[in-house]
């Protein structure tokens, strides 16, 4: 028996539904009756693609390119939470912090195709951050040093100049510290 | 009444109050935080001693947040409550629908207004959210800021100089911000102007979705429109290019108004006032109804079609108008529909009369 909608494929639904026109009876395909949602009793929420189905893809595209150019990454792993980039291309989602150390090479031209860039320009946590809270101020206040100094404000750049002085001494004795330790 | 149940019961929330910026189209502003422990695999990945752990972790550092908020941030376990309050903490947004399912180990914490939360073993081990009524991206920015400092201050979290704070998915990376802004679109909706804001955002890349409902109808007018790139701008960048959008959105939306009130004013004062009588007087009322109708009674409010009402009714409208809410105040699970209808109806009659200043015209 063909489907009563498209009449191509191979009826393999068969609905009998009783309502206020009396019996009704359908015959459909498989595709057919994905489309009668209310009629088969299937869940609109069943049928709504998530963001993880368009990243595995892009996981899954990316590790092609990978596998061409360096003949394989299946083996990696994360050292950490043990998970590896075919659990990626799974699940769409990452395992650990230390994934993100495992697996930069493979992570960062996927945040390129999402984000459009890999370099972060926000919030910078105090503590764990490193010097780059320092790094980003000085690089702040230069900017606006060149600006002042584009526009002739000269007493305003000397003060500038004075801060980010200090600023860079502060974070050659930080890096200074670090290397001793 | 127990702490839990204040939170349950309350129908009134801080975010949802008619007050702000352009509140006669923007509800409520929100900002999220992803954030992450350093050294425990995130929770898609964490069995759960390690689920565990992170939440005691976090329970540990709440006393810091409490300090930095002055406020008192009451715990909930999931596991601990029924389905049926999850169901009423995830209508009052307080938590997602991941936290819903998946109760084992997760927790929320939140505030008596209502309007901050800090989710834990959501996707990632931490998200903070911050609510505030109208547009206004700024208050909460640097709330949660205020949070995420608390937290830092105790907690390792998962940093890198280059990628930022890290999380489970890629597409939260970076700031780890989502902020978002639940829009009230009734004139671009009757006008059919909503599909080509739907279409437009993903150039700004921001994406809309509306808060109930699909494509094709979208009961209470209501959307919700966010930032969907979250690394290579700063947090500032990101809640700017948002309010810009946003504040696009808006003049259209007034634009729309104008012209139904312009060129069918009494058609829509008609739809206005039964919305009114409705909402005042029927004994049975579905939960799409009660979307549909305070949709226009805002719209109504908002124009000045409608006087002898305060705004402030819509919010605990849509609070009062979900059917968890009803089951649990009703302490039964097992309501038919009728009986959820005929409560629904009970209860919006009663705050209709509440906030009714005068009814003569």
């Amino acid at each position: 028996m063909l489907c009563d909608d498209c009449g191509r494929k191979e009826a393999v639904v068969h609905i009998t539904q009783i309502g206020a026109d009396g019996r009704v009876e359908k015959h459909l395909c498989e595709s057919c009756a994905a489309a009668y949602n209310d009629f088969v009793g299937v869940q609109q929420d069943g049928r709504h693609v998530s963001v993880d189905d368009f990243l595995r893809g892009i996981f899954g595209s990316a590790q092609g390119q990978e596998n061409k150019a360096s003949g394989g990454t299946g083996e990696l792993s994360c050292p950490h939470c043990g998970m590896s980039y075919r659990d990626f291309r799974q699940t769409g989602k990452i395992g650990c912090a230390a994934c993100y150390d495992t697996f930069r090479g493979q992570l960062e031209p996927i945040l390129r195709r999402i984000h459009g860039s890999s370099v972060h320009r926000g919030k910078i946590p105090h503590r764990s951050g490193g010097t780059l809270e320092l790094k980003q101020t000085i690089a702040q206040l230069s900017q606006q040093l060149k600006a002042c100094v584009e526009q002739e404000e000269y007493e305003k750049a000397a003060e500038l100049r004075d801060k980010v002085r200090a600023l860079k001494q502060e974070l050659q004795q930080k890096e200074g510290g670090q290397d001793h330790e | 009444m127990n702490e839990l149940d204040t939170l349950l019961q309350a129908s009134k929330v801080a975010w949802l109050t008619a007050e702000g910026d352009d509140s006669d189209v923007v509800l409520a502003s929100r900002i999220r935080l992803a954030r992450n422990l350093r050294q425990l695999p995130f929770p898609n990945r964490a069995d759960l001693a390690q689920l565990q752990k992170a939440d005691e972790s976090l329970q540990g550092a709440m006393p810091a947040v409490e300090t930095a908020l002055g406020e008192h941030m009451t715990r909930v376990d999931m596991e601990n409550i029924s389905g049926l309050q999850r169901e009423v903490l995830r209508d009052k947004q307080l938590i997602s629908d991941n936290l819903l399912k998946n109760p084992q180990h997760r927790t929320v914490y939140c505030n008596d207004s209502q309007n901050v939360s800090v989710m834990v073993n959501e996707d990632d081990h931490i998200r903070i959210q911050c609510l505030t009524p109208g547009l206004n991206l700024e208050t909460p920015l640097q709330k949660a800021f205020a949070v995420d400092d608390a937290l830092e201050g105790q907690l390792d979290i998962a940093f890198d100089e280059k990628m930022g704070y890290l999380t489970a998915c890629p597409t939260n990376m970076g700031t780890g911000l989502r902020a978002s802004v639940l829009l009230h679109l009734p004139g671009m909706v009757y006008t059919r102007n909503v599909s080509s804001i739907i279409n437009i955002s993903p150039q700004l890349g921001l994406a809309v979705r509306p808060l109930f409902g699909d494509e094709k109808e979208q009961p209470g007018c209501l959307f919700q429109i966010a930032n969907q790139l979250t690394l290579g701008y700063s947090e500032q960048e990101l809640i700017d290019n948002l309010r810009g959008a946003v504040t696009e959105i808006v003049a259209h939306e007034r634009r729309a108004r104008k012209a139904l009130a312009l060129y069918m004013k009494e058609r829509l004062e008609d739809e206005v006032w039964r919305a009114v009588g409705t909402l005042s007087y029927a004994r049975l009322l579905s939960e799409k109804e009660v979307l549909e109708l305070a949709s226009r009674l805002r719209l109504g409010l908002d124009l000045k079609l409608i006087r002898g009402i305060a705004p402030e009714c819509y919010g605990e409208v849509l609070i009062s108008g979900r059917s968890s809410f009803l089951q649990n105040l009703a302490e039964n699970e097992n309501l038919t529909k009728t009986e959820i209808d005929r409560l629904r109806a009970q209860h919006v009659r009663k705050i209709l009369e509440r906030y009714r200043l005068r009814l003569e015209e």
